[in-house]
């Protein structure tokens, strides 16, 4: 199964969608895991909370109605809904550390079987910056990582121990790939379901960590609409 | 009271070589533009700053940095300019990248006089390395101590010669907090009214921490990256 970036993604975005629930205060990582916020299922009302200073996040623009003084986490021009509700990055992060949202969803450069997380720093090669990660992976009631399962280059990313310098330790809950979805448990990392056309052998074999495997696994749908289940 | 100032120009005269200065803002949101092009044509020297971001190659701190006027930088994210990734990695320049939250809470500490506090954000990481790190109710939290500065330059959308200052959407992000925590705080305004025509219950950073204000000359106001649907 050899798929494209762009598919990769959409087959992770998808899934991690189906982990949101009605009335959840939700803060999506920059990258892959905003895509998350134009599959929430129909009838679902989800708060996007933006780290520098927003709650209830919309689309973005139409044309001609960007504003500089409107943007999310990643700089990109959004729009106010009815309830938005703008705040200082303090405020923010007093609610991120305070344990108000629900759902963290973030992308990462590798995940251990202990839930450990790294995704800012490549010593000696990239100097950009944690951000908000740090805080919002240390008090999110709930922690998703979405990646994909292996480097460019095709080396594991769910490993046994992270090697790059952390951003939180045994933080993770739950790593959506375009392979499957593991969670992190004390007994190590659980493969809990597969993606369409994924064996258990594949998902395994791209991982540097030994998976248990749920009894009964099974393979998430996507009917031919695009609607999950 | 009246702490209107005539142009950006004098509004910076007196920042001086060395100095820590404070600069609000999120990316290009919220960022005192026409101060921070004052400071670089003033061409001080050797300042700390302490900001989000750092600008882009060629716009905000990016200028400052083009123009070898920052000697280190606290921040929590500086991807958007490369010149400082290369500058950091030959080591010309000391930058400390830590938690966002935390470069907010320390900022805002600063302001209102409590030394140091606890967070979760960066516990057993390399943030943490050399910091005390406590255990409240089963759960480690890092100690982390407060930020003040010497000048904040902030941005605000409106304000009063009283110094009263109301933010627009997400341009508010770090400026409140930063307007609190310096001994000079300079705030530069879209809008500059009589007292009276902002609502006290909207006013969002009161005057009393504001020394001075300032309308802005110009406002280009840049979009990093605009994002549109098709409708």
């Amino acid at each position: 199964m050899a798929l494209k970036d762009s598919e990769k993604r959409e087959v992770i975005v998808r899934r991690a969608a189906q982990e949101l629930r009605d009335g959840f205060y939700v803060n999506l990582g920059i990258g892959m895991p905003t895509l998350i916020a134009n599959y929430v299922p129909a009838g679902m009302e989800v708060i996007l909370q933006s780290e520098n200073g927003m709650l209830g996040v919309g689309p973005f623009p139409p044309a001609g109605a960007e504003d500089a003084d409107l943007i999310n986490a990643g700089k990109e021009t959004v729009s106010e809904l009815p309830g938005t509700s703008y705040f200082s990055s303090a405020d923010s992060f007093a609610m991120i550390r305070g344990g108000h949202i629900d759902l963290s969803i973030l992308g990462a450069m590798e995940v251990d079987e202990e839930g450990n997380v790294a995704n800012w720093l490549i010593p000696g090669k990239v100097v950009k910056g944690m951000g908000g990660a740090m805080d919002l992976v240390a008090s999110a009631r709930r922690v998703i990582v979405t990646m994909e399962h292996t480097t460019k280059a095709g080396e594991p990313k769910l490993l046994k121990q992270c090697t790059l310098p952390l951003t939180g330790l045994k933080v993770v809950d739950t790593v959506i790939t375009e392979l499957g979805l593991i969670r992190v448990t004390k007994e190590g990392l659980v493969l809990e379901e597969l993606a369409p056309g994924v064996t258990v052998e594949q998902v395994q074999h791209a991982t540097g960590a030994t998976l248990k495997v749920r009894e009964g696994i099974k393979t998430w749908g996507t009917s031919v609409d695009g609607d999950l289940r | 009271m009246n702490k209107v100032v005539g142009n950006t120009a004098e509004a910076v005269a007196d920042i001086a070589d060395g100095s820590t200065i404070m600069i609000g803002g999120f990316g290009l949101c919220g960022i005192p533009e026409n101060l921070i092009a004052a400071l670089v044509k003033r061409g001080v020297k050797d300042l700390h700053t302490i900001a989000n971001n750092m600008g882009v190659d060629g716009f905000g701190m990016g200028l400052m940095l083009e123009a070898g006027m920052i000697s280190s930088h606290i921040g929590s994210y500086v991807g958007e300019n490369k010149r400082l990734e290369q500058m950091a990695l030959a080591g010309k320049l000391r930058v400390a990248l830590i938690p966002q939250g935390t470069l907010a809470e320390r900022i805002r500490a600063g302001g209102a006089g409590i030394p140091a506090f606890y967070t979760p954000a960066g516990v057993g990481t390399m943030v943490a390395q050399g910091k005390e790190v406590r255990e409240f109710h089963g759960k480690d939290y890092v100690m982390e101590r407060w930020l003040k500065a010497d000048f904040a330059l902030v941005k605000a959308w409106r304000g009063d010669r009283h110094g009263n200052l109301v933010y627009r959407k997400t341009a508010r992000n770090f400026n409140p907090m930063m307007a609190t925590a310096a001994r000079i705080t300079i705030a530069e305004v879209e809008e500059l009214v009589e007292p009276g025509e902002l609502a006290p219950d909207a006013i969002m950073t009161p005057g009393i921490y504001v020394k001075r204000i300032v309308k802005g000359e110009k406002y280009e106001r840049p979009i990093e990256k605009r994002t549109v649907r098709s409708v």
